[in-house]
């Protein structure tokens, strides 16, 4: 069923693609937030594209994260939250009250900046998506789980161990398990919160390669610290600088041609 | 300009170690000195009263003559106690504390709460004794049954174990919540499948030893008026009963000598019990943490 509108939804894109016509995914239109009295996000503008990988950079506290967790309403386990604006995920307001955040989280999964798989086995942390989600039969869970698996390259270093505790694996193979655990419900969008900062250099070249694949089907929005990761695998840039997006283009016009000046002092790593 | 002197720091690292050593013996004689009153005190009463101990002893109902007096209907009476106790008190401290840690707005009427649930666990059992009079015993009309004393019991420990297992539900990772949430699991499924998984071995710990006192308890039993002479066992939670803790005292205040030994064969079969009780939590616990 769902194979089959993300199959039709692929044809329609596509054509579009094919005429040069980017799909959005999201699109945010005066979004603001406050912690409190904290102003923390102030009239974002942004529109995502399908299918694309958008990066997210700006000195630490710009609101990046805040940002990220906006767009599957993380953002609200935080009491003190307030929004004013409109994030469009598909044409739909998110924070409109017949929207059900969990239906919202569903299509957007998320993998955040320290891996946090759940204290169960590898095989549990990739199915417990789909059986919150109420699939119960074990020949489709084993189907999921070897799928999420093999779509995160990281199915041939634990097929064997499966039922092993997930925190039994090095760092760098259970931030995979969690990219695993967010692609086995199947989402259509990933955002990712720095995700490789917590990593060694060989594992992040391998989140790296795998948000590179994950892209052919996936709509990636990644926090990132690092520049040349934002300009190796993304497609697009935004560059938050406290709560504002300063700029936002593609990635290779962002850093071989910025057009503001705090943008090129900030990759050029000038401040930040 | 250095602000540390390694010489100087060279110089006062004698003073240092001394003081690391004397505080490590004070530490150590503490506990060596708790550890004796403990042995003490168990070698007191496992001399006195292992004589008495036997099957008879066990199956036996109390009795006007030492030698014939047993522990039956207080044993008996106890595990029946328990089992009103153990359910009600951890099915509603545990639904509190998940209340209070993840429903509740933290608010001001909140925040009263949870002040004023720790410090009720302050409150001597007397007081909870009353209480279980004038409600269960009284209003409930329950008389003096196994269900007035349960659930009065019940009111004495909520307390310890509301608070343990807010404890445990707060040390569960904030992260392993979000990643919960954040793949569209709704709050209950959180709860259930993440959060009380994690808080289980620190939500048991703590019902043990709330469970432990209850079973020790006197005063609010007095209270409520649990009587001590008791020759038959009950045959549901609404008959009557008598408690290992309220046979024991009567026993040790009789005053024809052998008895000692009688309230002293009581209170072995009292710590085997606690012991036995202490280690089904430790069973449980292992097994919860292995899975993970
Ligand atoms: N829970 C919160 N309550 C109050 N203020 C917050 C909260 N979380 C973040 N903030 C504030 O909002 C601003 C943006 O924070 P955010 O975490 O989005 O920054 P960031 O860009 O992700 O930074 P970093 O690169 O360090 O992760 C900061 O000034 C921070 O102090
Ligand atoms: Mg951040």
């Amino acid at each position: 069923m769902t194979m089959t509108i993300k199959a039709e939804k692929k044809k329609s894109a596509t054509k579009l693609q094919e005429q040069g016509i980017k799909v959005p995914v999201y699109q945010t239109k005066e979004l603001n937030l406050w912690y409190g009295e904290k102003h923390a996000l102030k009239n974002i503008d942004l529109d995502i594209n399908e299918n694309e990988v958008t990066a997210i950079i700006g000195p630490s506290g710009c609101g990046k994260s805040t940002y990220i967790k906006t767009l599957n309403r993380m953002v609200e386990l935080v009491p003190s939250v307030k929004t004013s604006g409109e994030i469009l995920y598909r044409d739909r307001n998110i924070f409109s009250s017949d929207y059900q955040v969990e239906e919202l989280r569903t299509r957007v999964g998320m993998v955040f900046q320290k891996p946090n798989p759940f204290p169960k086995s590898i095989y549990d942390n990739i199915a417990y998506g789909p059986r919150i989600h109420g699939i119960k039969n074990k020949k489709i869970l084993d189907e999921i789980v070897e799928k999420s698996l093999r779509g995160a390259a990281i199915w041939d270093e634990v097929k064997d161990r499966l039922n092993e505790n997930a925190y039994s694996i090095s760092g760098g193979q259970q931030q995979r398990i969690c990219i695993a655990r967010a692609l086995a419900i199947e989402p259509d969008v990933i955002l990712m919160d720095e995700p490789t900062s917590a990593l060694d250099p060989i594992s992040t070249l391998k989140v790296e390669e795998l948000v590179q694949e994950l892209k052919e089907d996936y709509s990636i929005i990644i926090v990132t610290h690092n520049m040349q990761q934002a300009a190796r695998i993304s497609d697009k840039t935004a560059f938050f600088l406290n709560g504002e997006v300063i700029e936002f283009d593609e990635t290779d016009a962002i850093f071989s041609n910025p057009s503001d000046k705090r943008t090129e002092d900030y990759i050029s790593g000038r401040f930040g | 300009m250095r602000y540390i002197e390694h010489e100087q720091v060279v110089k006062r690292m004698n003073g240092r170690l001394v003081a690391n050593v004397i505080f490590k013996g004070i530490f150590l004689a503490a506990t060596l000195l708790a550890i004796l009153a403990l042995v003490l005190l168990a070698y007191r009463i496992i001399t006195q009263g292992a004589g008495h101990l036997s099957l008879d002893f066990l199956s036996n109902f109390s009795s006007r003559f030492p030698e014939k007096a047993g522990i039956k209907a207080a044993l008996i009476g106890s595990l029946w106690l328990m089992a009103v106790v153990a359910p009600t008190s951890i099915i509603l401290g545990v639904g509190s504390a998940i209340y209070l840690e993840e429903y509740a707005k933290k608010n001001k009427i909140t925040s009263f709460i949870r002040i004023n649930i720790a410090n009720l666990a302050g409150v001597p059992s007397i007081v909870f004794g009353l209480l279980g009079l004038t409600i269960f015993v009284r209003a409930f009309a329950l008389g003096n049954s196994i269900l007035a004393a349960g659930f009065t019991m019940s009111l004495l420990i909520l307390p310890v174990i509301i608070v343990a297992a807010q404890e445990a539900i707060r040390s569960v990772p904030g992260e392993l919540r979000e990643a919960s949430l954040g793949m569209g699991a709704t709050k209950w499924q959180t709860i259930v499948k993440i959060i009380l998984p994690a808080a289980i071995p620190g939500i048991l710990t703590g019902s043990i030893l709330a469970l432990s006192r209850a079973i020790g308890e006197t005063a609010p039993l007095i209270v409520i008026g649990v009587p001590v002479i008791i020759q038959f066992l009950p045959a549901g939670v609404l008959d009557t009963f008598t408690a290992l803790p309220i046979q024991i005292f009567d026993w040790a205040s009789r005053p024809q000598q052998e008895f000692q030994t009688v309230a002293a064969a009581g209170i072995i079969v009292l710590m085997i019990f606690l012991l036995l009780m202490n280690s089904v939590a430790v069973i449980i616990r292992n097994k919860f943490q292995k899975r993970y």
